[in-house]
């Protein structure tokens, strides 16, 4: 004990106070303002925070916001929140990698050692964490959101208020990590939280119990999502959307979901096993009483390989949607896209151990897992000639998301290279913690997820909001982005090669200095890219009117383009029957015309504060078990529930829109003209 | 707004908007429950599968403590068992009637499958306590942490389980056999014969291997 003690030691207050009854762990110096960084960090947040509230309040917004957006039960606006979100947290998220590159940038060249190495671990651990379940996360859910409904002729999802309830959920999630920056610290053991260093004998801290209780939180309103998602899916497509009729960015939804129900379980019970660990006592992941710790590090990769399917197969989706719109051709080898995604999410499940094949199971096992993680690149691979078949012999509009998709293919394929590296055994031996690997899943998540995301707004944008974003932004963004993709990771590769193991905050060799350095010019690329982009939505919406386009701007293919831009909330005034694939090009090029009379009374749910109210008492909870405020996390606990029960007395949750209404708003729409 | 129907086929052209009030239907959710009900449940099965696994390869580390065979007492676990298959035979029961329309044979059924179902948690809390006076609490063992869990994340199911039919049956009191009411009863019958199946499993893999191996 003595000798853990003394590894964890640090020049930090010791955050493992006795427990007051009433304040638990909590006191004066959890406040980290002993370092000048986070004291300023924490001054120009506080005052971009209340400059907002100051701001909306000046504006009276805050009963429109309530009304219209925080208590809306609408997917669209549910899914425009999820990517505020995301867009928002990918700032704090890339605030840690800036941190991170100019620590290792300086250490390395022996300048300084900028962040103490406590710190500096929790900085690489809040990037990680963040960036993957509240910037890529958030992002894919709040595409899945808005965009599916619209692709099958649905008028909302399946449960309306489960979805709000989803969306704040993950906002508590993000609540309580925020929160750690501040009150407190946040944990110290890298992404994924491995036991035995996240157990309470090397972590005492709170640092691991936010990261336990954000992730929980966060983790529950993903599946209820993925259950929504899927039953929407399932049920609610319109008259004629067969299987094989389906847009693939629906199909790849479906798939994912499907991948989010039959993973996050896993996540949600392997974090309560820890979190039993540190609370209770007991030995599951534990070094004595015959606990094993590789036994969390199997279930954590059971849910973590699935999840990084999750998130690029629904950007999969995008790039299917957006190709073929700007190659002017249909999709090539739409069935072969269908069941590469199915074989995808099968072989998603079996490839976990290949993030461990050092732990020594065995040449058997680890050949199985390294042949396993191969053969995805097959149906990786058969995706990426159907994208270039798609474009071969296209009229190509170089648009904004046609070049992130270009851009996308080329990184990412470079990006899927190195994976097949990195899954052959012998040689994951020596890149095994490596920055090579560090590189690898940067070169896929960046090239890949983040592309993506990028395409799909740039795509989506003029549907949700009835105009274009501004090209100029969007091009310096585009470069920053892909420019500084290549600047900050290529660097990384070789220093992999040349024996960096990730994570390091200390270095006793100069000669890596170089590399780093340009790892750091990349990064700053890359910011120019990141304030370019929120430039750009600035910019967009100050010259709207300018940018104002039908419901059909891009001449695309599927059925969410033949609503207005933005759709009334209700979607679409008359349901429209599918014939073929590719529904709305199939209307087009039969001068499809939507009738103005006929409409007939549609079914509406109501909006509700519930979800929030719920979401609200679950954060309360999870700071309070963070805390040790065993009181306050039982008012927390049992509120929650019994606000859900008192929900379920309210039996009056819906209404009918009159068919004059349905007229009156699409009467006030912009026509949807097909285009040529 | 179902995938069943199809659009009239096209005689002369395609009917792209259907502008027949009548052919419309008003895009209730209601079949999405019953599946999605479906597939929460998939969803929990996971969850106990993880506990299930946790058991199977902790499960013989005794830590120099008790092992199985030191603390069931195999005759009160069939007992509890017993009650809780009762519980979904009596489930079913009430589930027959609901479809009837007989709301008062229902309500007597709920409540003699509440009444089970409390009868499993005093056994089940009875049997901890004893554990736990053993000095055989969740902490002296990676064996009893996963024993522990895997059978009190099951009892805190059959808990929940028990406050929802609490609740319905004030709801089914105040509002009667009606439409959300009936699905509701539904999904809670899903969930209890789920439990009751995860119990199986449970009495299969732990008390009866603890014992007889």
């Amino acid at each position: 004990m003595a000798t853990a003690t003394e590894t964890t030691a640090h020049s930090f207050p010791d955050i493992t106070n006795p427990v007051n009854w009433f304040w638990g762990k909590l006191s004066w110096d959890i406040f980290p303002f002993y370092d000048p960084l986070i004291l300023g960090t924490f001054i120009v947040t506080m005052a971009l925070g209340l400059g907002i509230v100051g701001w909306l309040t000046y504006k009276r917004l805050w009963g429109y916001l309530w009304t219209e957006w925080f208590t809306s039960v609408d997917h669209k606006k549910i899914g425009i929140m999820y990517m505020v979100l995301a867009t928002v947290m990918l700032i704090r998220g890339f605030s840690d990698a800036i941190l991170m590159r100019i620590h290792q940038a300086l250490a390395s060249a022996g300048v300084l050692e900028f962040l103490p190495p406590y710190h500096y671990d929790q900085v690489f651990t809040a990037h990680g964490v963040i960036m993957i379940f509240f910037v890529a996360m958030p992002f894919i859910t709040g595409f899945m959101n808005y965009v599916m409904p619209l692709q099958i002729g649905a008028r909302d999802v399946a449960f309306p208020f489960l979805n709000n309830l989803s969306f704040w959920l993950t906002f508590s999630g993000v609540v309580l990590v925020m929160l750690s920056l501040f009150v407190g610290e946040f944990a110290a053991t890298g992404w994924l939280a491995f036991p035995p260093l996240s157990g309470l004998e090397f972590s005492p801290g709170v640092g691991v119990d936010y990261y336990l209780w954000s992730l929980n939180i966060a983790g529950i309103g993903t599946t209820l999502s993925g259950i929504n998602l899927i039953v929407t899916i399932v049920k609610m497509r319109a008259p004629g959307m067969t299987w094989m009729k389906m847009p693939i960015f629906t199909w790849s939804t479906l798939v994912t979901n499907i991948l989010i129900v039959a993973s996050f379980p896993v996540l949600t019970a392997t974090l309560a096993l820890l979190t039993a660990d540190r609370y209770l006592g007991t030995h599951f992941f534990t070094n004595d009483m015959g606990g094993n710790a590789m036994m969390y590090i199997n279930l954590i990769w059971i849910w973590g390989h699935p999840e990084v399917y999750i998130l690029i197969l629904p950007i999969f989706g995008i790039f299917s949607e957006i190709v073929p719109t700007f190659s002017r051709k249909r999709l090539f080898g739409y069935t072969s896209m269908v069941y590469a995604l199915c074989v995808i999410m099968i072989l998603s499940y079996l490839v976990w151990l290949h993030h461990f094949f050092t732990m020594g199971a065995g040449a058997d096992v680890n050949s199985f897992f390294g042949i396993t993680t191969m053969i995805i690149s097959i149906p990786t691979g058969a995706k990426l000639f159907n994208w270039l078949f798609t474009m071969y012999k296209g009229r190509i509009r170089f648009e904004l998301p046609m070049m992130w998709v270009i851009a996308f293919m080329i990184t990412f394929t470079i990006g899927g290279m190195t994976g097949v590296l990195l899954a052959v055994p012998p040689a994951d031996y020596v890149l095994h913690n490596s920055l090579f690997l560090v590189a690898h899943f940067h070169n896929v998540i960046i090239g890949g997820v983040v592309f993506g995301v990028f395409a799909g707004i740039n795509y989506w944008w003029p549907k949700a909001f009835g105009f274009h974003m501004n090209k100029f932004w969007g091009l310096v963004s585009f470069y920053g982005w892909v420019g500084g993709f290549w600047f900050a990771f290529m660097p990384l590769y070789i220093l992999g090669l040349m024996g960096v193991t990730r994570r390091l905050s200390q270095f006793e060799d100069t000669s890596y200095a170089l590399l780093f350095g340009i790892a750091a010019l990349g990064v700053a690329m890359i910011a120019v890219g990141v304030v370019a982009f929120i430039i750009q939505i600035f910019v967009s919406i100050r010259d709207r009117a300018a940018l104002a386009c039908d419901g059909d701007p891009w001449n695309a293919r599927t059925l969410e383009w033949s609503t207005s831009s933005p759709p009334p909330y209700y979607n679409f005034s008359h349901v429209p029957n599918v014939y073929a694939l590719d529904a709305w090009d199939h209307m087009k090029a039969h001068n499809a015309e939507e009738p103005q009379e006929g409409y007939v009374a549609i079914h509406m749910p109501k909006r509700t504060a519930t979800g929030l109210v719920i979401a609200a008492l679950m954060t309360v909870m999870g700071f309070a078990m963070i805390w040790h405020i065993w009181w306050l996390a039982l008012v927390g606990f049992i509120g929650s529930i019994a606000y859900g029960i008192y929900h379920t007395f309210d039996y009056d949750r819906d209404f009918y829109l009159q068919p004059d209404e349905v007229r009156a708003i699409a009467n006030g729409r912009r026509p949807v003209v097909p285009a040529e | 707004m179902t995938t069943a129907t199809h659009p009239p086929e096209p005689s002369e052209g395609f009917d792209f908007y259907d502008t027949d009030p009548a052919s419309h239907a008003d895009g209730h959710h209601e079949t999405g429950t019953m599946l999605g009900f479906w597939i929460y449940l998939m969803s929990d099965s996971l969850i106990f599968g993880i506990l299930f696994a946790i058991y199977a390869v902790l499960g013989t580390n005794y830590a120099a403590g008790p092992a199985p065979s030191d603390l069931f007492e195999i005759e009160k676990i069939l007992l509890a068992t017993f009650f809780l298959l009762f519980s979904s035979i009596t489930y079913g029961f009430a589930v027959i009637n609901m479809q009837q329309g007989k709301q008062r044979v229902m309500t007597i059924w709920l409540l003699v499958t509440g009444a089970f179902g409390i009868g499993f948690l005093t056994m089940e809390v009875l049997e901890f306590h004893h554990l736990w006076h053993l000095g055989a609490g969740p902490g002296a063992s990676a064996f009893l942490s996963s024993f522990w869990f895997l059978v009190g994340t099951h009892g805190l199911h059959v808990l929940s389980g028990t406050i929802w039919l609490t609740v319905l049956l004030v709801q089914v009191q105040k509002h009667g056999l009606n439409h959300d009411n009936k699905r509701r009863i539904l999904c809670l019958s899903l969930f209890w014969h789920f439990l009751d199946l995860i119990w199986i499993g449970v009495f299969s893999f732990v008390y009866l291997t603890g014992v007889l191996l």
